[in-house]
């Protein structure tokens, strides 16, 4: 069954030009976007299987260990991929990464003075399941200073990319902790025009799914464009 | 007051920034770590249709490479089927073919590229087919939200005449910058398209 998705909600979505985000100033498109309805190309999208994900791809505390675990609190993070009308997001890839307990990221182009973890990847990946559940382990990530302002420092993070099941849902999303005092100073943050939309990408500790004297939890749902139930006619095909 | 609403809020978009491809392509962030990487070749020798090659820069509003963007592809196959349950068009499924890639720009080159094959045209709304296309997601640091565009072929002339998406831009100057016009390179035919962020040959870019 096929169906148009709804459009992406500009209230809550960042604009491209965001001049406190210094960077965007540069990577921004200055024409307006073309208003395009859906068609098939976007409303389908690429199916992932299970045999393509490795045994450990959703355990960060293991999946990269060499010489023991690495460094930091242990976390859980869990939640369900939905859509706005709270439908289930099954079986759709889930890539997250993220840099160390000491904010520093397993790349050949981050240079901040904090170690690199020999223990720690930093990335993995899972499918949610038929209820758009997910979960994975890993080690809460440090802050770290950028160059914006000259004393710009991310909140702790972990990066999300979703799919969902056409291509114009594809995401990319950030999430953060309950109780980090550097969200609200945040330019990249604060490129989010609504203060709600802010808060639902901070996730909040969640005792009752940590394991007790092992690890704590933390829950991140995340909602993707929901799509409509055609009443009258649909003509995306056209037939 | 009246009754309210109970639709969900949208995740809102946030920056992949520079560090993309520790998540999305660990091994050009310099290690090893998964068996199975998602990578920019999308063929196998098994699958139907010509091969070819699409490549280019995305270029910032100074005219330089973004060389840590990354670009994924998503396309049909050679008959012009989506493999995915909601293309419901009568066309055959090439198994030997998903239809997405990905690839991290080169650090050294800024050149993102692809080993695919062309699409075949696609039905669009209301009956009218569309040209072949590729559609094209766009991520990188300074990029709030992924920007969406099409790659069209310029050795279909007729077809993208009348396609529609195309015919919605107004300028014919901008309708130009979605079709990559085709070279070949030992042999295999190469469609450049490069995807320009600002200035006089700034990409159409799609809210869809």
């Amino acid at each position: 069954m096929m169906s148009e998705l709804y459009q992406w909600d500009r209230t809550l979505q960042p604009p491209a030009f965001t001049p406190d985000y210094k960077t965007s100033i540069l990577r921004s498109p200055r024409a307006p976007l073309l208003s395009l309805e859906n068609t098939l190309s976007e409303v389908t999208g690429p199916v992932f299987s299970h045999n393509e994900i490795g045994e450990l791809d959703n355990d960060l505390i293991r999946n990269y260990a060499h010489t023991g675990e690495p460094i930091g609190e242990r976390i859980i993070v869990h939640g369900r991929v939905i859509d706005e009308n709270g439908r289930a997001v099954p079986r759709t890839l889930i890539e997250f990464w993220q840099a160390n307990a000491g904010g520093r990221y397993r790349h050949k182009k981050d240079t901040y003075l904090a170690p690199v973890d020999p223990n720690f990847g930093g990335c993995g990946r899972c499918l949610s399941d038929d209820n758009g559940y997910y979960f994975f382990r890993t080690i809460k990530p440090g802050p770290y200073p950028w160059r914006n302002y000259v004393n710009s420092w991310r909140p702790a993070h972990i990066h999300f990319s979703v799919f969902g099941s056409g291509f114009a849902q594809r995401l990319i999303t950030q999430m953060y902790f309950e109780g980090d005092p550097l969200i609200r100073l945040c330019p990249i943050v604060k490129t989010i025009p609504d203060r709600d939309a802010v808060e639902r990408l901070i996730a909040p500790l969640d005792l009752n799914a940590s394991v007790p004297l092992d690890t704590l939890a933390y829950r991140f749902d995340i909602v993707l464009r929901g799509s409509r139930s055609t009443l009258f006619e649909n003509r995306l095909e056209g037939n | 007051m009246p009754q309210e609403l109970s639709y969900l809020k949208q995740t809102a978009s946030q920056t992949a920034g520079p560090y993309v491809h520790i998540g999305l392509a660990p091994n050009r962030a310099g290690f090893d770590i998964f068996k199975n990487n998602f990578g920019d070749v999308l063929t196998t020798p098994d699958t139907l249709g010509e091969q070819i090659i699409l490549e280019g820069l995305v270029i910032d509003g100074t005219g330089s490479p973004m060389r840590d963007a990354l670009v994924e592809l998503w396309q049909a196959n050679a008959a012009g089927k989506y493999n995915h349950p909601n293309d419901t068009q009568k066309k055959p499924v090439d198994p030997s073919f998903r239809g997405w890639g990905r690839s991290p720009c080169d650090f050294e080159t800024g050149f993102y590229r692809f080993e695919t094959i062309k699409p075949g045209a696609v039905l669009g709304r209301n009956g009218k087919m569309m040209a072949p296309h590729v559609s094209l997601w766009i991520v990188a640091r300074g990029v709030n939200i992924g920007l969406q565009t099409r790659a069209y072929f310029a050795d279909e002339e007729a077809a993208n005449a009348a396609d529609p998406v195309l015919n919605l831009i107004e300028q014919d100057k901008r309708r130009r910058t979605l079709i990559a016009p085709r070279s070949a390179r030992a042999g295999v035919p190469v469609y450049r398209f490069d995807i320009v962020f600002q200035g006089e040959n700034e990409t159409v870019f799609f809210d869809v």
